[in-house]
This record gives structure tokens, sequence and C-alpha cells, in this order.
């Protein structure tokens, strides 16, 4: 099998499950309880907590655990949104966002705030003057993703939380695709609130985090006991957490060079795709971005059948697009970026990581090149 | 790095991915399309396009028609692995059936004749049928008009 879907998810690192194995075994005490046994599980929390912090560059006590990525955008946009409804009741966002924060926008609006999903230029990114104008009074967050899942484009998150922070609104990025990815700690982003998730760089599912800077009030989303400061209840994910850090410095670790040397295949890649394959588009190619994602659109060809054709190959990839309802919807990303329908249902997704080495993207074009050819062969477009 | 051991090469790879969820015969359909390709233009009795392409799928069909049954048929696919499979299916149920019998073919037809689909890809066994009564119905005009023709030449 070769895993070229990173975006998805990440394969555990085999020193992280190492990391949290006695979390399982032996010291399962509850970290809240007041016996010494319990201490051992509390111990691992903070220790956590401390040492995602150093990689972050902010306090532990800023780093709040989640269940996942999605959970750390919920409570960020929803945590905000409920606690500066006094304020206004506005909130500036992209129409690129993961649905973890487009639909939670959503649900807000139903709930009477207003949302403004700001559009973004050919290449996926925002326009950082289009962000100042969409600026009112009753503004109070500004919630844009670091780096897209589907194209990685990044944002200019510096520049908006520089203007964030001059008119006084908060900001939240979501950085789940960008962490353990990009050789600079979290908190340079300079946001207020920055989601992240512990699979997405070869950590435990069901573990994240949310950095909320110090003295931010968020309205919990899970209510219950006092965990988390009061920001999140319920029974810390003690192993988890362990793994969630443990993954966290082994991905900033090595950051620097698997920055270079993913960025370097994922070029090859594109190169090879559009020597090999007549009517290939790369879509986000002139924007910055991650350096493990690619976004391809196939002229006459439906990237299901694509993605299909290369799983018959042992190829994993995805689509740009998910069809969740029914009827294909193609990406939302690729649509804002102005492709057409057809263009973005024709469209893949193909994500490195690190195991990726340069036999398995020449493995993967040659399988590639043979499916492309035969849909078209088969197209009646 | 070590490779972790859900790395594991796998000799057969796993047909039923985690996204798409189609069984072997889909998988078939949609590997080895029955029927595929066209029909040559002097062969070629009835013509159906439907679907759109940034609606998602299109399909093109062709028949030939022998003694008030379809001999030939052909067709191509632009869409999801469903609408390809679909789509050969139906040709396969078409195939030398009387027009009658055509048209009497389902979307439910061929989802059972697939052993099943994906209830979100149920649409997807629409396209081929429309596309055949399409060419029953350019069939059936064209043969009206073949008829007029006769009619209306001048007897000897």
């Amino acid at each position: 099998m070769i895993y070229l879907d990173h975006n998805a998810t990440t394969p555990l690192d085999p020193r992280v499950l190492e990391a949290m194995m006695p979390y399982f075994k032996d010291n399962w005490g509850n970290p809240s309880s007041p016996y010494r046994f319990a201490n051992r599980a509390k111990t691992a929390v903070e220790k956590a907590r401390q040492r995602i912090a150093e990689c972050a560059e902010c306090k532990p006590e800023e780093i709040v655990f989640t269940s996942s990525g999605t959970e750390s955008d919920n409570l960020a946009v929803r945590g905000a949104a409920y606690t500066l409804r006094s304020r206004g009741n506005h909130i500036v966002t992209t129409s690129i966002e993961h649905h973890a924060v487009l639909n939670t926008c959503k649900a807000l609006e139903a709930e009477g705030f207003r949302a403004t999903y700001l559009p973004v230029n050919s290449t996926g990114a925002v326009d950082i003057r289009e962000v100042e104008e969409s600026l009112i009074p009753e503004t109070i967050l500004v919630s844009v993703m670091h780096a897209n899942n589907e194209t990685g484009t990044i944002q200019p998150i510096k520049e908006i939380a520089d203007l964030a922070k001059q008119r006084g609104i908060l900001f939240h990025t979501d950085a789940v695709q960008s962490t353990g990815k990009i050789p600079q700690p979290l908190c340079k982003l300079g946001a207020d609130l920055i989601s992240f998730s512990g699979h997405k760089f070869y950590g435990p599912k069901g573990t994240a985090a949310l950095y909320v800077r110090e003295n931010t009030q968020l309205a919990p989303v899970i209510t219950g006991g006092l965990q988390e400061r009061g920001f999140r209840a319920g029974t810390d994910n003690v192993a988890g957490i362990v793994g969630l850090a443990h993954a966290l410095s082994l991905a900033m670790e090595s950051s620097d060079k698997e920055y270079t040397r993913l960025r370097e295949l994922r070029n090859h890649l594109e190169s090879r795709v559009c020597t090999v394959i007549s009517g290939v588009k790369i879509n986000g190619a002139e924007a910055p971005r991650i350096p493990n994602t690619t976004n391809l659109s196939f002229d006459s060809v439906d990237g299901e059948s694509i993605v299909l054709g290369l799983d018959l190959h042992g190829i994993c990839i995805s689509t740009g697009s998910a069809c969740s309802t029914g009827e294909p919807e193609p990406s939302h990303v690729l649509l804002a970026m102005g492709l057409s329908p057809k263009e973005a249902q024709g469209s893949i997704r193909i994500s490195l990581g690190k195991v990726t080495q340069e036999k398995d993207i020449d493995a993967t074009i040659h399988a590639l090149s043979k499916t492309v050819n035969r849909l078209r062969a088969i197209s009646s477009v | 790095m070590e490779i972790p051991s859900n790395h594991r090469n796998e000799e057969q790879p796993e047909y039923s991915g985690p996204i798409l969820f189609y069984n072997n015969d889909v998988i078939d359909h949609f590997t080895n399309p029955r029927n595929i390709g066209e029909l040559l233009q002097n062969e070629t009795d009835g013509y159906g396009l439907v679907g759109d392409p940034d609606c998602g799928d299109q399909m093109k069909l062709w028949i030939s028609i022998r003694a008030g049954k379809i001999a030939k048929i052909a067709f191509k696919s632009y869409g999801c692995p469903g609408a390809i499979a679909t789509s050969s299916m139906l040709t396969d149920l078409a195939k030398d059936k009387t027009i009658e019998e055509a048209k009497r073919i389902t979307d439910d037809d061929v989802v059972e004749a697939l052993g099943g689909i994906p209830e979100r890809k149920k649409h997807c066994s629409l396209l081929g049928v429309l596309a055949l009564q399409a060419a029953i119905k350019d069939w059936e005009t064209r043969f009206r008009l073949q008829e007029k023709k006769t009619r209306d030449l001048p007897r000897p």
C-alpha cells in the first residue's frame, strides 16, 4: 500500500504509542482524584501541557485539551461568540474554512449572529484588504484558517492577526492542517485562539488542543466539571494528551528537514504529473502552500473515479470534493477559487508524509496516468 | 523511520475503501465496463445523451435495432464509479431485449442486478435508464420519419 492521504490522517508514530502505553496500563488514575496514585496521571497531563507550551512558545496554562480539531474550532468560535454576545453579533470568516468552522458559523447565524464569508482569489488566498473592509463595530471574532486542508494554501495569518489586534477583535485560526508541517512555533502566528489536532502529525486520534491567549474568556461548549480550568469539562484523556505532546515535539524536531524534503517530493510529483499526463491543472500552485499537499484537476474525468482507480492499485488518495448528501457536491474550496463545477469534480488531493519516498511518487504517477487514460477513453466528455 | 505496522504491504488491496463502499460487482463493472464505446453512424438506430458534466455525470448511449430487438448497444460515461458501473450494467440488461422489454427497465433493476449500491449513489442508476429511454425515443422518431418517407414515396 502507498498511503498519500496524510491530510486526512497520519499513522501513529511507534515512539508516540510507546510513550502513551504506561497511561493505559499502569497509571490509569483520574487526574482529578485526590490521592497520590492519581497524581502520576495529573503530573503526566501537566508535563504534556508544559511540553506543548515549549513547542508553541506560549504559557502552559494557555493550552486547553480537547477531543478533536472540530471540538477546538467549536470551542473557539462558539465560545467567543457566546462570551462576546453583549459586544456585538458579527463574525468574519472565509468561504474555504473547514466545515468545523463553516457549519458552526452557520449554526450561529441561525441563533441570530451574522457572519461574513470572505471570498478567496484564484490561488485560494484571502485578501487582507477584504478582511479589513469586512470589519464593522459589531465584529467580535475573525476566524481564518492557517493552511487549507484541500489545497494546502497558506493564509496571511500574521497580517490578519495584526489587523485584528489593532481593532481589538479576537482572532482565531484553525491550524489543524499546518501544525507540525511548518518549522515555526504556533504562537508566532499571532492569533488569540489556535486549533490543532494530534492525528495530523503522527499522534493519536481523539486528541487535540486549543491555544487560548491568557485573559481570554470563552464560554465552554462541553459543560460539567472544572477540568481545563472550566474551558472544557470531562475526564482528561491522559494517554492521548501524553501522545499529543510527544507527537508535537517529535514533529517540531524534524520539521525543518521534513519541510524541505516534502516540498521537493511534492514539486517532483507535480512536474512529473504535468509531463506524463495532459489536461492537468495544479490548484493553488502560485500561493504559498504547506509542503506536503497538492490538488490536481484533470480534464474529462471524475475525481472519485480516479480515487477508486488508484485504490485498485493499492494507492490511497482522496478527492478535493466530498460527496456528502446524495447529489455530488463539488468542493466548496475549489469553487470559491473560481473553478467550474466540472473542474472541481475532476480534482484529487495528494498529501505526502514522512514515510513517503520518491519511489512511491513514481509508482503513483504510473498508476495515475494509467487510470486517467483509461477513464478518458470511456468518458463521454 | 521505521514503518509502523499499519503500513504493511497488502498484496490484495482492499476493494471497499473508506469513502466508496462499493461491492465487487460494482467494482468489476467500473474496471471492465461492458459494451463500452460508440456505434458507427450507419449502424446507429437510436442515440441518447443525458446528464450534465457540470452536475456530476453524463452518458451517451447508442443502440442498433434488428427485428425489434436491441442487437447492439454501446455507451460512454463521465462520472463517479457509481455512474460508470450502473451505466455498464444497464447496457448489459438492455442487450437483446425487445423495445418493449427495454422500456420497462428501471433504475431499481440496475441496482438489483449489481447487488446493491450505496444509498447516496442510487441517483446514478437513473442516468443509464434515462439514456436508454432517450435512445429508444430517438429510434422511434427516426422510424416514424422513415415510415412517413416510405409512405410518401411516389408509387410507380
